[in-house]
This record gives C-alpha cells, sequence and structure tokens, in this order.
C-alpha cells in the first residue's frame, strides 16, 4: 500500500524498559494504534491522535506520546497544517474533518479583557459570610411589571410572567446530541445539571428514555434532520430550542455517519438502524424569518407555550439577525461563537467562518437596547467558554448565561484531540462503540462534573466579592467593570470597553 | 452609547428632615446638622434641597440652571422660551464668600411648557425631562441642576457652611430638606457634580458608590434617559422617575426592586408575596443598585433614606414631634435634635418611607 506522505503528527513510544507487556494500551486505544506483536506491543504512530487515554491506564507509566519532531522546513507561510492537509487532500480528494473547536492562532478577545476589582472608595465583599447570588432566570422579561399590595398588606403580582428557566448558576450545557456523544455522556451532563440546578440540551438526536427522570433539567432542540420530534418531545422538558447554526460550522448541516447509528440511537432518532442521519444545512421550512416566526409559534402552541430558544452562529451581521430572531418571538437567543465544538465539521469551515462569542454577544446586547427589546429575550453565549472568567467576562459583556460543552467532556476525560468524528473516542465520549462508552460509568464521572460546576461557582462568587456586588445581576450587561489591554480603538468601541489605566 | 466616561468617585455625609404636617422650616437647621459633619467632606462639594421653597409659584417647573459660559444663557433662553411659558426669570441670589472665588452664573426660571408643545400623548413631565436631557447633554457649559415644582436644589464646590453662606439657604423656608458634603477622590470641580442630584421632584443624595452602575447606566439608556454626569449618584435619580412615574411602581416597591431582598428570603415568603418579589427581579435585575451606597431621596409627597442590601454605608433615623430625621451619623440629627424620641438604624435594604400628611 501507498505510503501516505502525510507524516504523522504524533509519535506514540513505550519505554521497553518500563514495559510489563500487560497489553492495557491496546485494550484502551480506540484508533487501533497498539497491537500485540508475540513478544512486545507494536505500534502504528500514524493512527495515533494524542488522546492520551492510553497514557493515563498504562500502569508504568512506559507510554509518552510526543509531538512528531520531523516537521517540513520551517516556513512561516506554509504552515506543517497547511502542507499537511494538502497532502491529505492529494490522497483522498475529500474534506478533511475536525471535531472540537478552531485550534487555530486567532486573537483571543477573553485574554485581553481584565476585571475590575474593589479598593478603598469600595470594599469588597467576602462571600464566605455574605449571600452572593447567582441565580438566573432564562426567558422573556416584561419591561415593567405591576404590583399592588393586597388588603392583607402582601404584594400580588398583576402581570402575567412569560415563562422562564430558573438556573442556580449561570452556566448551562450545550446541546450534544445521542449519537454524536454517547449514552452515557449524556447521563453524565443530565446528572450534573439536576444536581447543580442548571439544563442539559438534547441536541439534535431525540430524548432518551433513560434521560426522562431528568425533564426538568432538559432542553430539546429541534433542528434541520427533524430527529426525533414528536409532540411528547417537543413537551418533555423546560424549553426547546431550534438550532439554525453552529459556530464550528455556520452555514453548514450535520452528518451522523451509519457507523455512529446503533439501534438505541436509531430508536431515539426515529429512523432506521446503519442509516446516515444527514442534517441538511438551512431547515427547510425556515427560509426567511417570517418563516422562522411560525416555526416558533407552532412550537409554542405545541407546549403551552414554553420558552422557545434559537440557536444561532456567531456570523458578521449577527446583531441585526438576533434582532429579527427577538422580534419573530424567541424567548432566548443562543449565540455560538466560532471557536464552538462540534462532533464533525470540514476543518476549512470550522476554522474560517464565523466570529468570536465575545465579538458577537458585545454587538447583540448593543442592538437590543438601542432597539428597546434587550428584555424580550435572554442572551445566552456560547462557543469557547474555558473558564470561570471567561462566563464572567461574557457575562459582564451582556451575556445572561453561558453555555458550555467542552469543558464539560473535559472532566470525562477528553483532552480535545479533535478526532470526534471518527466514532472511536477512548474515553467513550464521542463514540457509539459499547465497549467504548461503557468506560463512561455515568455516576464517577457525574460526580467529577459537579466538582467542576461547583468550583466555578466558588468562582464566580469570588469574582462578584471582588467586584462589590452580590447579585450577578449587577455584573450583567456592566462592561464598565471590564478593561481591555492591547487591543485597538475600535475593538474596544465594538465591545464597549475602556482600555486599561482610563 | 458612550462608555468613554469617566466615574467620579467619593465618599460622603447625608443628612435630611421632613415635617409630617408641612411646617416650612427654615434652612439654619439643615445647615447646622451638615456642617457638623465637615469632617466627612472634603471641601469639594456641598448641596442642599429643599421642598415647599416656592409657594407663590407652586404651580410652576422651577428650573435652576448654570452656566460655565455667560453667553450660552441665551442659546438656552431662546430655547425655553419657545417652549415655555417663562412666569419669571431670576438671578438665584448669592451671597459673596471668602473662599468661593470662582461660581458660575446661576439663574432660575419659574415656567410651564407651552399647550401647543405637548402634542400627540406626550405627558407634561415627559417634556419637561426630555428639555433636561437636551439641555445638559447637548448644549455645552449649561446645566439644569433643578427642574421640580416648588422645589429646588441649591450647591456647588465648596464645603458645607460656606456654601450654605453663598446660597443663603437660612432664608429658605422648606417642609422637606436634604443635604450633602462630598469627599471626592477625583475632583472635576464641577459645581454641577455635586449633590443633590434632581429631576423633576426627585432630588437624590446619595454616600458611597455604586458598583452596579455600568449596567444601570445602560439599562435606562434603553429608555431614553442620557446619563451626563460624571458620577454614579445620576442612576438613582432617573432609576426612580422610570419605575415610579413611568413604570407606575410604588415608592416601597420600587425600593424593593432598587435594593432587592434576597432570593433566599423571598423563596422563604408565602406564595402571592414570592410571586410578586421573583417577578420584580427578574423585571428589574438591571435596575438593581448593588454596592456601598445609603441615600436620601426627597419627592413632592415626601422623604425615603435606603440603604444597600447589606448596608455597607451608614444610615441613622429619628423621630421627634412630626419630624422625621435621618443621617449618616446621629451626632448630626442631635445637632439639632439633641433629645428625639426615638432612634434607630434602618437594617440593610429597608427603606424609611416617611409620607407628607394631606
Ligand atoms: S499499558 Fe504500558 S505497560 Fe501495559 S503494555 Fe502498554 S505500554 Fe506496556
Ligand atoms: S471527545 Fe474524545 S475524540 Fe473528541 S476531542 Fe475529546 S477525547 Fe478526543
Amino acid at each position: 500500500m501507498f505510503k501516505s506522505l502525510a507524516p504523522p503528527e504524533y509519535l506514540a513510544t513505550i519505554d521497553r524498559e518500563k514495559c510489563i507487556r500487560c497489553k492495557r494500551c491496546i485494550q484502551n486505544c480506540g484508533w487501533g494504534v497498539y497491537s500485540w506483536g508475540g513478544d512486545k506491543i507494536l505500534i502504528n504512530t500514524s493512527k495515533c491522535v494524542k488522546c492520551l487515554r492510553c497514557y493515563h491506564y498504562c500502569p508504568e507509566e512506559a507510554i509518552e506520546i510526543k509531538d512528531n519532531p520531523t516537521k517540513f522546513k520551517n516556513n512561516a507561510y506554509w504552515s506543517f497544517h497547511h502542507i499537511r492537509n494538502i497532502k491529505r487532500q492529494a490522497e483522498t480528494g475529500g474534506i478533511p474533518l475536525t471535531g472540537m473547536g478552531s485550534d487555530q492562532n486567532y486573537p483571543i478577545l477573553f485574554d485581553n479583557l481584565m476585571i475590575d476589582a474593589c479598593q478603598v472608595t469600595n470594599p469588597s465583599i467576602d462571600p464566605l459570610r455574605e449571600p452572593m447570588e447567582l441565580r438566573t432566570y432564562l426567558g422573556k422579561k416584561p419591561s415593567s411589571v405591576k404590583i399592588e399590595k393586597g388588603k392583607d398588606g402582601k404584594l400580588k403580582l398583576q402581570t402575567k410572567m412569560p415563562p422562564q428557566i430558573k438556573l442556580d448558576l449561570p452556566i448551562i450545557f450545550s446541546p450534544m446530541s445521542f449519537g454524536s456523544i454517547s449514552l452515557n455522556a449524556q447521563k453524565v451532563l443530565a446528572m450534573a445539571a439536576k444536581e447543580c440546578g442548571t439544563v442539559m440540551n438534547t441536541g439534535e438526536g431525540g430524548l432518551h428514555e433513560d434521560l426522562f427522570p431528568y425533564k426538568s433539567n432538559i432542553m430539546v432542540q429541534v433542528a434541520s434532520g427533524r430527529f426525533g420530534v414528536n409532540p411528547d418531545y417537543l413537551n418533555a422538558g423546560v424549553a426547546v430550542e431550534i438550532k439554525i447554526g453552529q459556530g464550528a460550522k455556520p452555514g453548514i448541516g450535520g452528518h451522523l455517519p451509519g457507523e455512529k447509528i446503533p439501534l438505541e440511537v436509531a430508536k431515539t432518532r426515529m429512523i432506521p438502524v446503519g442509516t446516515d442521519a444527514i442534517s441538511p444545512a438551512p431547515q427547510h421550512d425556515i427560509y426567511s424569518i417570517e418563516d422562522l416566526r411560525q416555526l416558533i409559534y407552532a412550537i409554542k402552541e405545541a407546549t403551552n407555550y414554553k420558552p422557545v430558544s434559537v440557536k444561532i452562529a456567531a456570523v458578521h451581521n449577527v446583531a441585526a439577525i438576533a434582532s429579527g430572531i427577538v422580534r419573530a418571538g424567541a424567548d432566548i437567543v443562543y449565540l455560538d461563537g466560532f471557536r464552538g465544538g462540534t462532533g464533525a465539521a470540514p476543518s476549512i469551515i470550522r476554522d474560517h467562518l464565523g466570529i468570536p462569542i465575545e465579538h458577537a454577544i458585545a454587538a447583540v446586547d448593543d442592538r437590543l437596547r438601542q432597539e428597546g427589546i434587550r428584555n424580550e429575550a435572554s442572551i445566552v453565549a456560547a462557543g469557547g467558554i474555558r473558564s470561570s472568567a471567561d462566563a464572567a467576562k461574557a457575562i459582564a459583556l451582556g451575556a445572561d448565561a453561558c453555555a458550555i460543552a467542552t469543558s464539560a467532556l473535559i472532566t470525562m476525560g477528553c483532552t480535545t484531540c479533535g478526532k470526534c468524528y471518527t466514532g472511536n473516542c477512548s474515553w467513550g465520549i464521542t463514540t457509539q462503540r459499547p465497549e467504548l462508552t461503557a468506560r463512561l460509568d455515568p455516576e464517577v464521572y457525574a460526580e467529577r462534573l459537579i466538582n467542576l460546576l461547583h468550583a466555578w461557582t466558588h468562582e464566580l462568587k469570588e469574582i462578584l466579592g471582588a467586584l462589590g456586588i452580590n447579585s450577578i445581576d449587577s455584573l450583567r450587561g456592566n462592561r464598565e467593570r471590564l478593561r481591555g489591554i492591547g487591543l485597538d480603538t475600535q475593538t474596544l468601541d465594538i465591545l464597549g470597553v475602556k482600555p486599561a489605566g482610563r | 452609547m458612550n462608555h468613554n466616561y469617566q466615574k467620579d468617585i467619593s465618599g460622603c455625609g447625608l443628612t435630611g428632615l421632613i415635617s409630617k404636617k408641612k411646617n416650612r422650616l427654615s434652612g439654619s437647621h439643615i445647615v447646622k446638622s451638615l456642617c457638623l459633619m465637615n469632617d466627612r467632606g472634603n471641601g469639594l462639594g456641598a448641596g442642599y434641597a429643599a421642598y415647599g421653597i416656592y409657594p407663590e409659584f407652586k404651580d410652576f417647573y422651577a428650573f435652576h440652571i448654570m452656566y460655565d459660559e455667560p453667553s450660552v444663557r441665551w442659546t438656552v433662553e431662546e430655547y425655553l422660551k419657545s417652549n415655555y411659558h417663562l412666569e419669571k426669570i431670576e438671578e438665584i441670589p448669592t451671597f459673596p464668600v471668602k473662599a468661593i472665588s470662582i461660581s458660575p452664573l446661576l439663574v432660575r426660571y419659574f415656567m410651564k411648557p407651552l399647550k401647543d408643545k405637548l402634542v400627540g400623548d406626550i405627558q407634561e413631565a415627559d417634556f419637561v425631562v426630555n428639555t433636561v436631557m437636551k439641555v445638559n447633554s447637548e448644549i455645552e457649559g449649561a446645566y439644569i441642576f433643578s427642574s421640580g415644582k416648588n422645589m429646588g436644589a441649591f450647591k456647588g464646590v465648596g464645603n458645607p457652611c460656606d456654601i450654605a453662606e453663598f446660597f443663603r439657604i437660612e432664608d429658605y423656608e422648606g417642609y422637606i430638606w436634604t443635604a450633602h458634603t462630598r469627599f471626592p477622590t477625583n475632583t472635576p470641580g464641577w459645581w454641577g457634580g455635586a449633590h443633590p442630584f434632581t429631576l423633576l421632584d426627585w432630588s437624590i443624595v446619595h454616600n458611597g458608590e455604586i458598583s452596579s452602575y455600568g449596567i444601570n447606566k445602560r439599562y435606562l439608556e434603553m429608555y431614553g434617559y442620557k446619563l451626563t454626569l460624571l458620577t454614579d449618584t445620576e442612576v438613582a435619580a432617573y432609576l426612580l422617575d422610570l419605575l415610579i412615574r413611568r413604570h407606575g411602581l410604588d415608592i416601597p416597591t420600587a425600593c424593593l426592586a432598587l435594593a432587592a431582598p434576597f432570593w433566599k428570603n423571598i423563596d422563604n415568603k408565602d406564595e402571592d408575596e414570592r410571586e410578586a418579589l421573583t417577578a420584580l427581579r427578574q423585571a428589574y435585575g438591571s435596575a438593581l443598585l448593588n454596592g456601598p451606597f445609603s441615600i436620601l431621596f426627597g419627592h413632592s409627597k415626601g422623604l425615603v433614606g435606603i440603604n444597600d442590601r447589606i448596608k455597607l454605608r451608614p444610615l441613622v433615623a429619628a423621630i421627634k414631634d412630626d419630624i422625621t430625621y435621618m443621617a449618616s451619623e446621629e451626632s448630626a440629627i442631635r445637632a439639632i435634635c439633641p433629645t428625639p424620641e426615638k432612634v434607630w438604624a434602618p437594617r440593610a435594604g429597608e427603606a424609611v418611607i416617611v409620607n407628607l400628611e394631606d
């Protein structure tokens, strides 16, 4: 067979002195890097994706995964990545796929924004001693409420409030379908959502019956493939999301290959076993904003007016699009920045289309305020939230809450290797192979995800305390408490943030 | 939207009193009370607001305008004349004080919007607010610092006694008084920056820093308020205007929005109250005033004192006969009321609301 001219990215190596030939690496690797050669482990390093499963499970620390030191000649313009992709395309004629969010070296605005803190003139607040409120309600808010005092002197609400999703912290889980991730991974999300008072999102894959006990912490999604959608499904969760686009692949549909569609996935999606599940690029009943409005209201009618979220990729005109979505009746606008993750996307799309979430939040929040409709919908920001600080900055820029997926998967073992589209995830996350998914014990990993949310909760409270405020309400859209470092005037203007030192 | 302002950070002292029976008291009381707290300020700003001082013009909006540049006076007056009937124009009486060597030109106007200007469904009050917003944000060098009926604000750069003497505060008689001395840590040295801040009949004196300023400001901008000042106190005045005058909340409810009870307390209420308070917080999350503050706000029907949700700034209240006193320090009250019937420190977030008797 013709040996690929695309050199391997990683070199998997075993220290033969340390190796006790226990074969755990063979068993753990989902990509088939290792095999048994009769007296020693054989390595096919071109298959290695550096997910590090073998490294973690080798009892002797005998394994090392190195970046391949043999690179093409250094060239500032023709990077390793460019040359390698061309060679791969020359061999296959196909579109190289990838998983996860873009790993390319674009500016990261979050890393150029600093949060304020109190000194002398206003006291900081100790979150261990004083209440710190992170509670967040997603949904349409009336611009004013009418409250009357009853004869007994008690307050009584006269305004009918639109439905709200109550969150104990301003962080939810981004949609990931059963099919793109394993049922066990979905269970981890559902269990953590329930424990922490937030919501997970089914993604476009229907709702497996094992998740029924978690209904009050689930948002169901309707996307262009309409998989698994029926009236029971729409009514199953606390809200319904219409997916228009995804940050990692704006304007692109989805394709779950038949190999990732065993019986359970097929049942949940309501499609035959082993057929490719194709989600078209557009929703074929939404070719305009009026069509979106009809779908939003059709869903509201079908669900007795549950909140409807509309998820879009952050693209150049995101502000105008979001305004249209709010006017079309959405209760939540979900913005997904270009760094957002994916189970599978053409890398050319992932790495070159869309805009960063930071710009998108600022532009949308500004536009909705200019039009006087900011209260009409909540903004959920997603697409590369790596820490509680990113979340705090996103909220200060104007988001009501953030959605995380990659961060949640990392608690399950993911190392962001980016090979989710292969269906071989050795951590049992983005795979349907039973021997791999069995590794992901939902109870054990839910505990880790809960730990992460608890840690972020504490961190967010510390940030609020340092800011001298005791409610997340006072951080939301409070750009005055952010400063930019090394950002140009125009970017600062778009973000509505002053430079550090001012 | 302008995010490029420089926030004025200051510490301060405040005091206020109200005679429920509308007995008009000379300004000398409030001056004495404020001057006791001289060390809470640093001579860079003081001011007074009084209600009931213009009984002979009580149906007219009393505009107090400061002109940094006398020439803009004519521009402003042209504009006012084309929109209002001007009953009386006069310079605000002042008295030369050694410590105050320079002051802006200070003029007051008693006026009413021209009937034919109130077209469509624009309310008279909205019309006046628009005038204030327009002059203050668009006419450089002119600043309307008082715009209510039968009330007025007097303020400037100086210490409390000098400002009182300068404006002859003792000569006014009012049934509600508030006063304020400042300790700005960065001083633009601008007369308009002193407290009280007013809009229509609302007047605010504020001790503290509103850490939620950024979002309060953006929230108000969505409703057409133009935040022109270099201080965060302005947001409190405009929020009250929005919640009470425009959204129709009563004063106690508006206070519950601005210094909202904690969720844990709301969750423990019975169903109706829980529902009402939850909705109030959901709708007015961006109006929540967060950070250390005590505020006194006067209005045509009463006086309200309120603290932040965890009481990071002092506020003491006292009662004697029909008069309620509120101040940063008990001593400022005792200076003018040595034997109050009752003295108490209002709890965090709990408003002291005193209304005039009809
Ligand atoms: S897991 Fe480690 S010790 Fe076991 S066979 Fe593989 S390299 Fe050797
Ligand atoms: S989910 Fe699995 S395949 Fe995807 S990036 Fe993480 S470790 Fe790699």
